[in-house]
């Protein structure tokens, strides 16, 4: 692998290798020193063109633990703002004798644009309404923490599907690694054509909680993005709560050793209730936590491509 | 100076000449079409010989709907280079459509342009005007004024009329003159952010899409206004199955309608943006493989009159941006002849259709004397090879816009010698036709 640009152009094998090698970072960090020079010498710049707190953390942290120099680069300190184009934005960072670039974009496919105008390594923190990778390895990763195993685990995804590249991701990621899919949401966030374009015959839509919660063993919730009210999506954010949030009695329809994941940060009362998320099922902290060793395990693999090349 | 092209295989529809022949070209003008084969004619020894043994001589291609970008965005063509492109592609007549800045909204605008075509343009340009003040859809242009100057036909093409009583108007005032109303059809409302087509490929790339809707619902209140006012309408760049269909309907009942597609929409699916390409970026999007059969279906009974190029040159920069950010379009001229005769080649199209597609229809829609050999008139010839194969290279186009997705493909069947304001105009693939 030399970029990480999307989960869609992953094989099997190379998503089970990502995880395996996050395992043995995961055990890096529980030691009382959580650094190992792997990367030392090496510069990662993170460009996020959109804002992001905790991507931009999780990634900077996982770089400095892998003691790689760490640049970053956000918008509005940037030249952006003053109408340089993206490519001579890129072209001049080029010039820093950057190893890996962390590209996170409000535009779709602007990671691949930079992958062909630059020698660095790309690695997609979230492009548009595309994907972003690294949330879906860390989620499978904390399934497999939890459950063991995916093949045949009952995973819902509910909320906006339509704007969301967590949910695209997880969508790549979980039907590759045979977990039986599941979405729910209301029909104006379901985008057209699912089967056909992940290609899985057996992805199930609900656009009921009740239906689609019924015995499943993850539930995945997203944040539902304010701004998407007023856009003609749902009428408000009370009657969405209403239908789709997720509450304690809507999860006993779960499996009983249910677990409930969100990729943050959460809107409590609007997606899901403080009882939820604070509750025994909830693993959204885990998550967080799981999201360095994924990262570290991409720049070692991706590194270490560069080496033999 | 008088052109002697002989032998040619000549194909006109406007006079049904289709066979082995001679022209016989005086001052620029067709002087002569000699059929039979016995009666050669005898050349003196000033003209000029084109040999076009094993070629097809037709009538100079008319493109209804290009841009030419001038006034304003002469980064991306100007009259110069987007004439010249023409000719290369066999086209001897441009529509250069009013997205210009300022807009080709009034008679000064349109006479700039036709001034420059005159003193520059490698081949005839003829302006169509804005239906609306700025294209801004809310208040009529001066469509009489423009007319007298020299607009063949109105459209605020890149953007629809969307408020229905302003093209109901446009669609009564235009019967004055006689010229179509071209109508880019796009419900904004619709269409607001989206990229590529709704469907199989915007869920796959997580780019938003525009659904076929969009299209069809503005052709389906076109069709009912155009059957309300009795106005002549032309739908542009038709791109969906549905929208073919409707068109079809509404011939069959008689209202005033005619239709272009281009070549991109029975070439290409939506397939085509994979990776982001943003050289496949074009409004209306690429569509599906039904939308495609659909459209050369439209082609083969007649539905679809016309095929056009929508030549929407772009500078580099621009298409090396965002997805979200890239302008749409393709840079068509060099290509669209070579596109559709694969039309010919599969059987689609005889070659006399498309002589009729892109040549004898626009300029019969439009009402301007040209798709045609009659004797008289300036001679606007294309010669084709049918078999010449070449690979496409942007970067050998002379328009200014490289930006094509058929960059690498390897074609069948091109122009290889245009003939336009007693020029000739030999195709640098073409080799040496017309230089003896």
């Amino acid at each position: 692998m030399k970029h990480l640009l999307g989960i869609r152009d992953l094989s099997t094998e190379d998503i089970q290798r990502i995880l395996q090698t996050a395992g043995s970072f995961k055990d890096v960090l529980k030691r009382d020193i959580k650094k190992v020079p792997t990367l030392r010498g090496k510069t990662v710049v993170n460009l996020f063109f959109e804002p992001s707190t905790r991507t931009r953390t999780s990634f900077e942290l996982a770089e400095k633990r892998m003691s790689m120099d760490v640049l970053n680069f956000s918008v509005p300190a940037s030249a952006v703002v003053k109408g340089e184009s993206l490519l001579d934005t890129i072209r001049t960072i080029e010039s820093y004798e950057i190893d890996y670039m962390v590209i996170r974009h409000q535009s779709s496919g602007v990671p691949h644009l930079i992958a062909k105008h630059t020698k660095a390594s790309v690695i997609n923190a979230g492009d548009g309404i595309n994907e972003h990778p690294t949330q879906a390895l860390l989620d499978a990763f904390t399934i497999l923490e939890k459950k063991g195993r995916i093949a045949g685990l009952k995973i819902v995804i509910v909320g906006d599907i339509l704007h969301s590249r967590v949910a695209r991701s997880n969508i790549f990621c979980l039907s590759k690694l045979g977990a039986k899919l599941r979405l729910i949401g209301p029909p104006t966030l379901l985008p057209p054509a699912l089967k056909e374009a992940f290609l899985i015959d057996d992805i199930e839509v609900f656009y009921r909680m009740e239906e689609g919660l019924e015995d499943v063993d993850v539930v995945m919730m997203l944040r539902i993005q304010r701004e998407r009210q007023g856009k003609g999506f749902f009428p408000s954010e009370g009657e969405y709560f209403k239908l789709w949030g997720l509450t304690e009695e809507r999860l006993r329809l779960a499996r009983p050793d249910v677990i409930v994941m969100h990729p943050g940060p959460m809107n409590r009362g609007i997606e899901i209730s403080s009882e939820v998320a604070d509750g025994p099922s909830s693993v959204i902290l885990d998550q967080v936590t799981n999201g360095i060793a994924i990262r570290m395990a991409i720049l070692y693999l991706l590194g270490n491509q560069r080496e033999i090349r | 100076m008088n052109i002697l092209i002989k032998n040619g295989h000549i194909i006109d529809p406007s006079q049904d000449i289709d066979g082995i022949g001679d022209v016989l070209i005086e001052n620029g003008r067709i002087k002569e079409i000699i059929l039979r084969p016995s009666m050669v004619m005898q050349r003196a020894p000033d003209w000029k010989l084109i040999d076009a043994t094993g070629l097809y001589v037709l009538p100079g291609l008319v493109d209804m709907h290009c841009h030419l970008r001038e006034p304003g965005f002469s980064h991306k063509e100007t009259i110069r280079t987007g004439t010249l492109a023409g000719l290369k592609g066999g086209f001897t007549s441009l529509c250069s459509m009013p997205n210009t800045n300022p807009v080709n909204d009034n008679e000064t605008v349109t006479e700039f342009i036709l001034r420059k075509a005159y003193a520059e343009g490698a081949c005839y340009v003829y302006p169509v005007g804005a239906i609306t003040k700025g294209q801004r859809g809310e208040e009529l242009a001066e469509l009489g004024r423009m007319h007298a100057a020299g607009c063949v036909a109105f459209s605020d093409d890149g953007r629809p009329v969307m408020n229905s009583l302003i093209m109901r108007r446009a669609l009564e005032y235009s019967k004055v003159f006689e010229v179509p109303i071209i109508s880019h059809c796009e419900d904004l409302a619709l269409s607001e952010g989206g990229v590529v087509n709704e469907g199989k490929v915007s869920t796959r790339l997580g780019l938003k899409g525009i659904p076929k809707e969009a299209e069809e619902i503005m052709i389906a209140r076109d069709i009912m206004l155009a059957r309300l006012t009795g106005g002549r309408l032309h739908i542009a760049h038709v791109s969906t199955k549905r929208g073919v269909e409707l068109i079809r309907r509404a011939k069959e009942e008689g209202i005033n309608i005619s239709a272009e597609t281009c070549p991109h929409y029975f070439t290409l699916t939506e397939e085509a943006v994979v990776d982001y390409n943003t050289n496949a970026k074009v409004n209306p999007p690429l569509r599906t493989e039904e939308d495609l059969e659909a459209i050369i279906e439209g082609l083969k009974d007649g539905t679809i009159d016309v095929i056009a190029t929508d030549h929407a040159p772009h500078h580099r920069d621009e298409k090396l941006q965002e997805f979200d950010r890239a302008p749409s379009g393709i840079s068509g001229l060099e290509t669209a002849l070579s596109l559709s005769l694969k039309l010919v080649h599969e059987g689609h199209l005889s070659l006399k259709d498309l002589v009729l597609k892109m040549s004898f229809n626009p300029a019969r829609i439009l009402g301007i004397p040209k798709g045609t050999l009659r004797q008289g008139l300036p001679a606007d010839i294309v010669l084709v090879d049918l078999n010449r194969e070449f690979k496409v290279n942007s970067e050998s186009f002379v328009s200014l816009g490289k930006n094509t997705p058929f960059d690498g493909w390897t074609l069948k069947g091109m122009a290889v010698l245009t003939i336009c304001k007693d020029i000739c105009n030999p195709n640098d693939l073409g080799s040496s036709y017309g230089s003896q």
